[in-house]
């Protein structure tokens, strides 16, 4: 077995992500192989390189990688994956672009968002927005699979891979990077912080979302929302947790007033301790709470600022 | 312009899943079902694009039972002009139906096919992309605004940290996020109209695909439960549990 790990990164600074596939990557077994595709993203692959338990990272630096464009990185992955039995990529937005091409391409099916090895031919992943649990084998000659990170943990970093350059480029003329409006922060991301605080429906604008940043200050938590709040305008849509949203599995997740839609539960249930501040008792969101305050967010929240 | 829009028959979103006693799948047994939602966006940025002028035809395209003739008629009712039914009763994966999708598209030749970016049933997000690889198009996904012009279309997609533009030659393969728009209902009048609208029917063995599938269902069960935990009287009281019990802050 050999497999091939396409690296999620933003050319200056690897994700954890990669960490978590490389540990769900051991558990199919044999040699594993990191990739980074990108534009002067040296930093990523010496990032990379020292994730324990990866024999090798291959760099293609070019130009053509600098925005992960689909066609071009799907070209890539499909002339290097003769080598490997595996392919492996988060199953972030970069992720799901590219690698059902790579699978089209290589005339196997795509096995999308696992949450579980169980062999190496054999994955557990979510269906009918986690309200199912399927087990699926793949008879395929390469198995095509997107991991959702959050779901497995993450190899430590005290490896020493070595490094190969690759030259080869991959250019599709039929489709060009315009602009990108990246949401600056200076937070950890959602995907990848210890500690969230999501506002809901209940934060009632904008405006009162400053309330959780205090409390997200003294514990280094990223800021989270729910559907609810991005739909009705509060914050923007890169804030979702949910089912269409981000999945996240913090150590601890605070809800505040949210009252626990399955679309949101989707999203956040495999935190390890999650917290519901709501003033309504009968919220669904305290079914599942490890820790519930029923009350006043406004009045809550500021005593809780203040006692951290 | 010809737009092809590929549609899913999936349960509707507001029922709740339930999995079969001896867990061989999901009961769909006297389940209400519906256009996927994301499709549903997809049918109506088409019509949009017509309304503007900017497609001259709108044709609906959808695989499976017949039964799946119902969600073709709710889209010609949207506003599409004609369907297609690719009648099977096989379970195909993504990349069957991307086979399949890529003989009508030879068929057809459209400048732009969109559709919804993933079912809401087997929750893939594969046949959009899988399309476009295998016809050498293009491909935006997650769109959350698209816009038409001389040969080329420009998709902004949702993205992990927020909005990224690309700019796509036609023929082009787009993908729907939530936000792309909001579907209109269909009215009465259109429902009627839909009915004399025509469903081109094929059968899926006669397009020259194979539709053997190399994935199999090993199992399917419900997801573990979360149990509720306390309810706690005071933030004094919550942070102390925090620190102290759980131990996830210091």
């Amino acid at each position: 077995m050999s497999i091939l790990i396409y690296a999620e990164h933003d050319n200056a600074q690897l994700k954890t992500e990669t960490n978590k596939l490389v540990h769900a990557a051991q558990t199919v077994g044999g040699d594993v192989t990191i990739l980074v595709a990108g534009h002067n993203c040296g930093d990523v692959a010496a990032q990379a390189q020292k994730i324990s338990g990866v024999a090798k990272v291959l760099v293609a630096d070019a130009e053509e990688y600098a925005h992960q464009m689909p066609e071009n990185i799907a070209d890539l992955v499909v002339e290097l994956a003769a080598d490997y039995s595996h392919v492996f990529a988060a199953a972030t937005t970069t992720g799901k672009n590219f690698m059902p091409r790579v699978a089209a391409l290589l005339d196997v099916a795509q096995i999308s968002d696992i949450i579980k090895v169980e062999s190496a031919d054999t994955f557990v992943r979510p269906i009918y927005a986690g309200n199912a649990i399927a087990t699926v084998q793949s008879a395929d000659s390469k198995k095509v699979v997107t991991v959702r990170a959050a779901a497995f943990d993450a190899a430590s970093n005290d490896g020493s891979a070595e490094l190969e350059a690759l030259s080869v480029v991959k250019a599709s003329e039929k489709s060009n990077f315009v602009s990108a409006e990246l949401t600056e922060s200076e937070r950890p991301e959602l995907t990848a912080a210890d500690v969230i605080i999501s506002g809901g429906r209940g934060m009632q604008n904008g405006e009162n979302f400053a309330l959780l940043n205090g409390i997200a200050d003294k514990l280094g938590a990223a800021i989270g929302a729910s559907r609810a709040a991005v739909d009705a305008g509060f914050v923007p849509n890169d804030m979702q947790v949910g089912q269409t949203g981000k999945i996240v599995a913090p150590q601890l997740y605070i809800a505040v007033g949210i009252s626990g839609a399955i679309q949101h539960l989707a999203g956040m249930k495999d935190s390890k301790v999650i917290v519901a501040i709501n003033k309504d008792e009968e919220a669904p969101i305290f079914q599942i709470a490890d820790y519930g305050l029923v009350g006043d967010l406004f009045e809550e929240l500021p005593k809780l600022e203040a006692a951290l | 312009m010809k737009i092809l829009v590929p549609v899913k028959r999936a349960i509707d979103y507001n029922v709740k899943v339930r999995v079969k006693p001896d867990n061989s799948d999901v009961d769909l047994n006297n389940v209400k079902m519906a256009i996927n939602p994301f499709c549903e966006i997809a049918i109506e940025e088409a019509i949009r694009l017509k309304e503007k002028g900017v497609a001259t035809e709108v044709v609906v395209v959808s695989i499976g039972e017949k039964s799946c003739q119902e969600q073709i008629r709710t889209g010609l009712a949207l506003g599409a002009d004609r369907g297609i039914h690719i009648e099977t009763d096989a379970k195909l994966d993504s990349l069957q139906i991307a086979k399949l999708l890529k003989v009508i598209v030879e068929e057809e030749s459209p400048e732009l096919v969109i559709l919804g970016k993933q079912a809401i049933d087997s929750d893939n997000n594969q046949t959009g992309q899988m399309l476009a690889a295998l016809t050498g198009m293009p491909q935006g996904t997650f769109a959350s605004k698209v816009d038409v012009s001389e040969g080329k279309v420009d998709v902004t997609r949702e993205i992990d940290g927020g909005l990224q533009t690309v700019a796509l030659s036609l023929p082009a393969v787009v993908t729907t996020d939530l936000r792309l728009n909001e579907p209109r209902y269909a009215s009465l009048p259109n429902i009627m109209k839909a009915k004399r609208k025509p469903i081109d029917v094929k059968n899926a063995a006669d397009l020259g695909v194979d539709l053997t599938s190399k994935v199999t269902l090993v199992k399917v069960t419900p997801p573990e439960t979360r149990k509720g935990g306390v309810k706690v009287e005071s933030v004094e009281a919550l942070v102390d549990k925090l620190r102290n019990e759980a131990k996830v802050i210091s």
